[in-house]
């Protein structure tokens, strides 16, 4: 046996948190040891998961930005008939860039990026579980969303619309760099997102508050918990299946070939596997959302937490099992028709649970109409609509009739925007005093709901009826005279409300950032966690780790708010706790500040890039890669301290 | 208002590390084991998605892969199972100096199994362009063999690093007990391909 023995009782001059070290002196001390270093540098290596959290979402809405600009491009093109106003390859770059954007650079990460600032707040923790590798998360997002907008800004953008089906995107169509370009993007993407779905999958298993048993979590948490089993078992789908797209195009295997026995059909299943539960991954953390923003707002707990816990899994479940819907019009066996269309039924009937939850939780208390909860009802009544038309086209004959046609088109704006944008957006104004420390103004909250809300059913409505009247989804331009001119300008005079709207609410949050006025901790009176914290949060989060007793412990304190103690002070220090019951387990040591996950991000992105270029660039890049990765991980004193660090 | 602070319980007695699902390393591993078997749970379904254009299988141009290398991979894959029980055993009794003494062997085995690979390579009869079939019997032996290079370097690493006084501190223990634990999913994952590259090819021709 070593002098490495089992752990002894820890040193006495240690400082730690408790009854002597308490109030201000604590938290200056908190505050140095949990700070990011000042200057660039600093800020490049910052690993604080608010700091992370942020740039997810600030850059995630940058993205949001540039893909709706693109989008009041098509519309200004289809405002009238026969427009030339673009060209039919620009009009494919730009509705490929739109889609791709939205859902790979805008729709997960923003999720992701919420979940990220948000969970160690609502858990009681100071810090997500792998700070360094969420760090290495933001790069890559980053990477991968510069690499398609500087490439279609250099004019070789992708134009195969954002599922990139095989033959198009196959080597024989898709000449050039622009389909190489997509398939890289979505390997810079994945590798994001799977990172991020694991640290917060770790977070909420074992750094949950003491006392905070699976029963009492938030249901955010739980929404976020799912989804990030989602990712995980999703995403590994749509990197297969790029990477087996870049493999066709650049070493010249033959999976998508059917002159050589591969199979065009195989892009759509491992795409559809990953595409379907996609649309659960956005969807669900609005789910999350919308249960924090009810009870709040209606002074109440959610009514039936168990059926919303059990909805969330389920449609976690279910979504896994439909993805063939989205090829219903390549020929199935007949009982695949059937099952598919009852899966996708079926996964109806826990979205609508929890929607008669949210209701029945409003009506029980007492509603206040602040802007968030004006987003809810907004979402109810979009969402609805979007729900109804999906539950038409899982029917196979309805289906066939409208498949790609604008009827899609307005369908999955109505689900997704109505779905996860409005409560996004409630979530943001909800959130905003928490995260600044200032209020989001009201009059221009509620001014730029009501045009978002109508505008986008002026936008959107209309493409039911110009799909049912048989406009294919994806045409630059239609002829006159077909009945098709009315609903298409009335989308676009819809769009251009939208987009006005958006840029309220943004001018709202720009403005409220310098002028808002000043939130106390909890503004709102909510009964989470991380209304326990400071307006804006401490690097630390909490001076001391509450102990909690119940789901809503803000509501519950009473005149006491009993806390644990003997955390280390002067070093970053957690306390891990039990999976289901949050007993207090372990004290783990949290990673520092360090700039290696963003020069590992810096080599992958080196290799990644020159691999669409030579396949002898993976087998070089891989040495700048596994430099920096040891780097990360080699501990930066010569012999270790007497309680852990991670440096 | 948050009510001042009512002190409970004192942690500073709690342990700073962890074996098993108790530490934040087990969950972190567990997360990328699952990310990576669901991408090898999709290879194969591919691999039966592209097997169902064919009437035989290998096609009947191409010889089945031979045998002897990939079986001899698989031997040494599995009997290496045994010093890697005896590195986490170790690891978990805190006895650092049979974890230095053993981890070289991990490391001699990794690349002994690496150069194997590379026959094993030569040994498929069939090209990655030749057809789907080549293509698919490539992806599975390449993805498996990533994973054969990624766990070689990280053992070579925690070996050197084991090697400092680092190697006393308890958490170093747990990241080997850990990367002990994805070795046996390194071979655990091998045991449904070595099947699928060298066995079904010679049962449906």
């Amino acid at each position: 046996m070593s002098s490495a023995q089992k752990p002894k009782p820890p040193a006495e001059k240690i400082a730690r948190d408790g009854p002597k070290l308490t109030g201000a002196k604590l938290e200056a001390r908190l505050a140095e040891t949990w700070r990011t270093p000042p200057g660039f540098i600093g800020w490049l290596s910052s690993v604080d998961h608010k700091d992370i959290g942020r740039r997810y979402i600030v850059t995630a809405l940058t993205f949001l930005a540039l893909a709706g600009a693109l989008a009041i491009a098509m519309r200004l093109q289809l405002a009238r008939p026969e427009s030339r106003l673009i060209s039919a390859q620009r009009y494919n770059e730009i509705f490929t860039m739109h889609g791709t954007t939205m859902m790979f650079l805008f729709a997960v990460p923003v999720m992701q990026g919420m979940q990220l600032y948000l969970t160690p707040l609502m858990i009681g923790t100071r810090a997500i579980s792998f700070p360094r590798l969420c760090a290495f998360s933001y790069w890559m997002y980053l990477a991968g969303g510069l690499l398609l907008w500087v490439a279609f800004v250099m004019n070789i953008g992708p134009d195969i619309g954002w599922f990139a089906y095989p033959p198009l995107s196959g080597p024989q169509y898709g000449i050039g760099k622009r389909t190489d370009i997509w398939a890289q993007m979505v390997t810079f993407t994945e590798v994001a997102a799977l990172a991020l779905a694991v640290t917060l999958t770790a977070t909420i298993l074992k750094q949950r508050a003491p006392g905070m048993t699976l029963a009492r979590m938030p249901l955010f948490v739980w929404s976020t918990l799912v989804v990030s089993l989602m990712v995980i078992f999703s995403m590994p789908s749509v990197a297969l299946a790029s990477s087996l797209l870049l493999s066709d195009r650049l070493v010249g295997t033959q999976f998508y070939n059917p002159a050589e026995r591969g199979d065009a059909l195989l892009w759509q299943h491992l795409f559809w596997f990953f595409g379907h539960p996609e649309v659960y991954i956005i969807f669900l953390p609005a789910t999350g959302f919308i249960s924090e923003i009810v009870a709040t707002f209606t002074r109440r707990p959610i009514f039936a937490y168990p059926i919303v816990v059990l909805s969330l899994v389920g449609t976690g479940i279910l979504a896994f099992g439909l993805w063939v819907h989205h090829m219903f019009a390549t020929g199935l066996p007949r009982v695949g028709y059937s099952f598919f269309t009852s899966a996708s039924m079926s996964v109806s009937i826990p979205t609508g649970l929890q929607l008669f939850c949210w209701i029945a939780t409003m009506w029980d208390g007492r509603p206040q109409f602040r802007v968030p909860m004006l987003y809810v009802i907004g979402f109810v009544i979009t969402f609805v609509i979007g729900g109804l038309s999906g539950v038409i086209i899982a029917a196979v004959p309805l289906d066939l009739q409208v498949h790609d046609t604008y009827f899609i088109v307005a369908h999955f704006h109505y689900v997704l925007i109505g779905g996860a944008v409005f409560p996004l957006l409630g979530a943001i104004t909800y959130w905003f005093p928490k995260m600044t420390g200032r209020m989001m103004s009201e009059t221009l909250g509620k001014i730029s709901f009501w045009m978002i809300f109508l505008g986008f059913q002026l936008a959107f409505f209309p493409m039911h009826i110009s799909g049912l009247m048989g406009m294919p989804r994806r045409v630059y331009t239609y002829p006159a005279g077909m009945g098709l001119e009315l609903p298409n300008l009335l989308s676009s005079i819809g769009s251009l409300v939208v987009a006005t709207a958006v840029l309220l609410f943004v001018a709202n949050m720009l403005l409220s950032m310098r002028r808002g006025q000043v939130a106390e901790p909890n503004p709102w009176q909510a009964g989470t966690l991380e209304w326990a914290a400071a307006s804006p949060p401490p690097a630390y989060n909490f001076a001391h780790i509450p102990v909690v007793g119940s789901r809503t412990p803000l509501w519950d304190a009473g005149e006491r708010w009993p806390v644990v103690h003997g955390l280390r002070v002067d070093d970053r220090e957690l306390v891990l706790t039990t999976i289901i019951t949050a007993g207090p387990d372990t004290r783990e040591p949290s990673a520092e500040p360090s700039p290696w996950p963003l020069i590992s991000a810096g080599a992958v992105t080196v290799m990644f890039v020159s691999s669409m270029f030579s396949p002898w660039a993976v087998a070089f890049g891989t040495i700048p890669v596994v430099i920096a990765l040891t780097a990360w991980f080699w501990p930066k004193s010569p012999t270790p301290s007497k309680e852990p660090v991670i440096e | 208002m948050i009510p001042k602070p009512t002190f409970e319980d004192d942690l500073s007695g709690l342990p700073t590390h962890a074996f098993g699902p108790r530490s934040l390393t087990w969950w972190g591993i567990i997360g990328f084991m699952v990310i990576e078997g669901t991408a090898f749970a999709l290879t194969i379904a591919a691999y039966f998605f592209v097997m169902a254009q064919e009437r035989q299988w290998a096609p009947g141009q191409w010889q089945p892969p031979g045998l002897i290398a990939g079986t001899l991979f698989t031997i040494i894959l599995l009997l290496s199972e045994i010093p890697n029980t005896m590195v986490k055993k170790a690891a978990e009794a805190y006895d650092v100096a049979k974890v230095r003494s053993l981890m070289p062997v991990m490391v001699a085995i990794g690349l002994l199994l690496l150069i194997i690979r590379g026959f094993e390579f030569n040994s498929l009869h069939v090209m990655w362009f030749d057809s789907a079939y080549g293509s698919i019997i490539w992806a599975l032996l390449v993805l498996h063999t990533t994973h054969i290079g990624t766990d070689w370097f990280d053992t070579i690493v925690l070996w050197r690093l084991m090697r400092t006084p680092h190697g006393e501190s308890p958490r170093r223990l747990v990241d080997t007990d850990e990367n002990a634990l994805y070795w046996r999913f390194v071979w655990l994952s091998w045991i449904p391909i070595y099947l699928l590259i060298y066995w079904v090819p010679r049962m449906f021709r």
